[in-house]
């Protein structure tokens, strides 16, 4: 039997009927096409679909699309407002903070809740903070520095962490599920 | 040379703004109308016999379409072959079947697959395949394997031998016969999983009509992807598209051809509609090649002075239940000849002998043969040094092959390009303070123990040259190539053979094309991963790309300017030789106004209006680069650490990398390769391992059980460079994607081994993991009751 939910995702709200054994990152990912957020394994511990819910840092192969309902989802997607890059996007791109670049969107959502909780975290915080979410490529020397960037950004041009879209329009509804 | 505006240049990569805005593609995120989903059955033994498959509940489970077992691919679908047939060796490849048929050979083995409207309906159907096993004894070990009476897993390897290859050079008799020391020891290089963190997927799309097949595959050489399965499938090249999208880091794992590609495609010519497979991190872990897995005894003949005379030894390789694409050439070629480090060593007499067990099979790894065989070598130094009483840098420098004697042969038979290996080490030795640490280490302990450890290392790099791939039996050519499209606005586009999958190259080729034809970069677009519009390539790894694919692009490029000069003169209506070209614009020799821009001649290259006579209109260039020798980048890695003895908890409270990767195209690439390489080495030294138990399971079978190093688990690393070009290729680069990795693991072993050495433990075993460390420090207590370190 399939539920309704309504989820808000970037700002906009989608209503899907899903199963209710559907993950939330596949509801993302096949469901509404963001495939952004993407899944490097199946115990929670690479981070690779990580995703802000109702602010956040959420391993999004580890929550029911049924548990995100009524939820405010932030993707990667979702960073970059009017066009211009989230300082977190910024400094990845500044620092080489990325190779390959699959892990990259959900590093930057964990990375987005660091700097939410602390604007001016250490290199310890930050890799503590990012413990989490596995990279294979940088040896996160790179990521610790794009890290420390959009701290400084952040903080240079008085700017949120968690992105505020404008209440943007409607999306339509569907019935497939999957 | 052409203008160096862009060479060296740290500009941020042209790649990142799809990849940090979520809008990059990679296999899973292709979407194909009436796409269906496969799953793929695997053995849970790790050898039995099939005794029976039922597959009808499978069949009527809602939402799948069709079951197949290996009986429905017999006759379709072809064994996979294995690529690196080294000679004198008695090699065997005993045939591998996509799908098993009456036997499986590891826990992994696909028996069956399951093809659905979703992935959760085709997870339902594969739950209800049911298979009936008949458990065959097992062994997992390399060692046991080659003992008489041990299982054997192939009719046609009657001991799991695979093959026996043997190297020698100089008189290693001899040597050890004048010896005044021989340090001996057993190594085990542990087996590794390489954990890209996007896991291997394909997609595959058959067109009934025309008979053409395209493959999404996550590969890291599409080209390599298409000759063999077009054999394996049965699909003219012609006909048969291999399309690497992006894809999510690969480290060797993606270089091979699996059954699993070839059962989607099976599949998708069945059923008629797109098929997709995406595999999940325990399959990933379970079927996606392993690397490393070698035991080695080993020993090495100094003089008092430590000066080296030779070194002979026997690896036991274990190369897993199948002999995987290019498996044969790792502990081999890449490993065997590497053998002589970066050390004036006369002799070696050495055997590998390539085993078959009942465990995944194993293949190239980041490194592939060259970090085991720099561990060894490194490691010998140490305990060398240690048994002389002579300083472990100091027994390298007496070592070392000397600027000034490059190109150098060594003794079996490689010839090393260039290097200054003395001067890596000087500026490592200043950037850690060397002498600093040793003090420290002499100092009081308070429980904790200091360790300095080096790592000088050279590597086999930029595989080519073909004719030497040839003469080792790699099954293939080892060139590079690229197309270089000037457009008639002067835009360019330039096709890639090889495939990058995190290095850059996407960046720093546009680097090199935008000094050679002296356009702006925004003007160049580089293309790769798509055989049906790419050049034929050889793929990436080896750190091979830059070397022999920079090598066709730069040659491209010149081609290209060679070609527009003449149309310049032409336009200009000067002699050819009287032209010169700079920075974009052709002019005439001392008459700096009398000049076309490249995009002008570019237009008169198509409009071919006014061309030279007999010239043919067009502007684009084609070049297939095989480099006349391999290239040998160099460096010292040093490493301090600090083990904690009631713990046996190892901190690393220093790194240095000075890397010689030639002339460096962009140091801030180049600097991400050199974390990334030290970080999978290091995790090798102090924290992976692959585990079987005895029947075969994979006990370090996901992510909570295998540690891929977290953030807080790898310190900070200082890098510098030395600059010894090679002079042999066109750019006088090298190539960096493995420097890091056959370096780091020796460094930091060793550091860990010298900050154990008051406790008198002479050699652990990896991963020094603290529980290992502290029951050795235990052990050693009790041995030597009383005397307290």
């Amino acid at each position: 039997m399939k539920h309704a939910i309504s989820v808000k995702v970037n700002g906009a709200t989608y209503r899907r009927d899903v199963e209710p054994r559907l993950l939330l990152v596949h509801y993302l990912r096949e469901a509404l096409g963001l495939t952004g957020t993407h899944i490097g394994c199946d115990t929670t511990n690479c981070g690779a679909c990580t995703v802000l819910m109702n602010g956040l840092a959420v391993k999004s192969c580890t929550v029911l699309a049924v548990q995100a309902d009524g939820a405010d989802i932030v993707t990667v997607e979702g960073l970059a407002q009017n066009g211009k890059l989230h300082p977190i996007q910024e400094g990845f791109w500044e620092e080489h903070g990325l190779q390959c670049g699959f892990c990259t969107p959900g590093m930057m959502l964990t990375a987005v809740q660091i700097l939410e909780r602390t604007p001016d975290p250490s290199d310890e915080e930050i890799r503590h903070g990012l413990d989490g979410n596995l990279c294979r490529c940088t040896g996160y020397q790179h990521i610790v520095n794009s890290v420390r960037y959009a701290a400084r950004k952040m903080k240079e041009e008085s700017l949120p962490a968690i992105p505020q879209p404008a209440a943007a329009a409607e999306s339509g509804t569907g019935k497939e599920g999957r | 040379m052409a203008v160096t505006k862009l060479f060296g240049a740290r500009i941020k990569r042209r790649e990142d703004p799809r990849l940090i805005a979520g809008k990059a593609s990679y296999t899973d995120d292709i979407k194909l109308a009436g796409l269906l989903h496969a799953v793929i059955v695997r053995s849970p033994h790790a050898h039995a016999r099939i005794t029976r498959i039922d597959v009808a509940s499978a069949r009527q489970t809602p939402g799948v379409v069709a079951v197949f077992t290996g009986a429905d691919l017999t006759g379709k679908v072809g064994p996979l072959p294995c690529a690196w047939l080294i000679p004198n060796s008695e090699l065997k490849t005993p045939a591998h079947p996509a799908i098993a048929v009456d036997r499986v050979r590891y826990v992994g083995d696909a028996v069956a697959v399951v093809v659905a409207d979703d992935r959760y309906s085709a997870r339902d159907g594969a739950e209800l395949v049911q298979v009936e096993y008949e458990p065959l004894p097992v062994v997992t070990d390399a060692e046991q394997a080659v003992r008489p009476g041990a299982p054997l897993l192939h009719d046609e390897v009657p001991d799991n031998v695979t093959f026996r290859w043997k190297l020698s050079g100089g008189d290693a008799g001899a040597a050890f016969g004048q010896a005044a020391r021989v340090i001996k020891q057993r190594f085990v290089n542990q087996r590794l999983i390489a954990n890209p963190i996007e896991t291997r997927a394909a997609v595959a799309q058959y067109r009934a009509d025309t008979g053409e097949l395209t493959l999404w595959v996550t590969s890291q050489n599409p080209h390599i992807h298409r000759v063999i399965l077009s054999g394996v499938l049965g699909i003219p090249e012609h006909k048969f598209r291999v399309i690497s999208p992006e894809v999510g880091g690969g480290f060797g794992s993606k270089i091979f051809v699996y059954p699993d590609e070839a059962i989607a495609a099976f599949c998708a010519r069945e059923l008629g509609r797109p098929v997709k497979w995406v595999e999940d991190r325990r399959e990933n872990y379970l079927v996606t090649a392993h690397g490393r897995d070698h035991i080695t005894e080993v020993e090495l003949a100094v003089q008092q002075d430590g000066t080296l005379l030779g070194l002979r030894g026997r690896t036991y390789a274990n190369l897993g239940a199948y002999v995987s694409t290019a498996a044969p050439g790792i502990p081999t070629i890449l490993h065997g000849l590497m053998l002589s480090g970066c050390y004036r060593l006369p002799a070696v007499d050495y055997e590998v002998v390539g085993v078959l067990t009942n465990t995944t099979p194993v293949d190239a790894y980041r490194g592939a043969g060259r970090p085991e065989a720099t561990f060894i070598v490194e490691r010998l130094m140490d305990l060398a040094a240690a048994e002389l009483g002579i300083d472990p840098i100091e027994i390298r420098r007496r070592n070392f092959i000397r600027a000034d004697q490059f190109p150098f042969t060594t003794c079996t038979g490689l010839s090393y390009d260039s290097g200054d290996y003395e001067q890596a080490l000087q500026m490592a030795m200043q950037m850690v303070d060397y002498p600093a640490w040793r003090a420290r280490q002499r100092g009081p302990t308070e429980g904790k123990y200091i360790g300095i450890g080096a790592s000088t290392y050279v590597e086999i790099c930029g595989l080519g040259p073909s004719p030497v791939a040839g003469a080792v039996g790699f099954q293939g050519g080892l060139w590079g190539s690229a197309v270089i499209r000037v457009h008639p606005t002067g835009k360019v586009n330039v096709f890639m053979g090889e495939k990058p999958h995190g290095q850059g190259e996407e960046t720093t080729f546009a680097q090199i094309v935008a000094d050679e034809l002296g356009v702006p970069i925004d003007d160049i677009q580089v293309v790769h991963g798509d055989t049906a519009v790419t050049p034929m390539g050889w793929g990436t790894y080896g750190s091979r790309t830059t070397a022999v694919g920079g090598g066709a692009t730069t040659v491209a490029a010149r081609k290209i300017v060679d070609k527009a000069q003449k149309i310049a003169a032409h336009m200009l209506e000067a002699a050819e030789r009287d032209i010169r070209f700079e920075s974009g614009r052709f002019f005439v020799d001392g008459a700096p106004g009398r000049a076309k821009t490249f995009q002008e001649v570019a237009l008169q290259a198509y409009l071919a209006w006014s061309l030279p006579t007999g010239m043919e209109p067009g502007l684009e260039a084609s070049a297939f680069y095989d480099p006349p020798n391999f290239t040998y980048p160099f460096g010292t890695h040093l490493c301090a650490v600090e083990v904690d003895a009631e713990t046996g908890g190892v901190e690393i409270k220093q790194y240095v990398a000075v890397d010689d990767c030639g002339k460096a195209i962009n140091p801030l690439i180049v600097d991400g390769q050199v974390h990334g390489g030290i970080t999978q080495g290091l995790a090798q030294a102090l924290y992976e391992a692959a585990v079987y138990d005895e029947q075969g399971q994979l006990l370090s079978g996901s992510m909570m059980d295998y540690v891929v190093p977290k953030a807080s688990q790898v310190p900070l690393y200082a890098t510098a460079r030395t600059e010894t070009p090679s002079p042999h290729h066109p750019l006088g680069v090298k190539g960096v994607g493995e420097t890091g990795t056959i370096a780091s693991t020796a460094a930091v072993a060793n550091a860990v081994m010298d900050a154990l050495r008051p406790f008198g433990i002479r050699h652990l075993d990896m991963p020094l993991t603290a529980g290992r460390i502290w029951q050795a420090i235990q052990d050693a207590r009790q041995t030597k009751r009383g005397a307290k370190p």
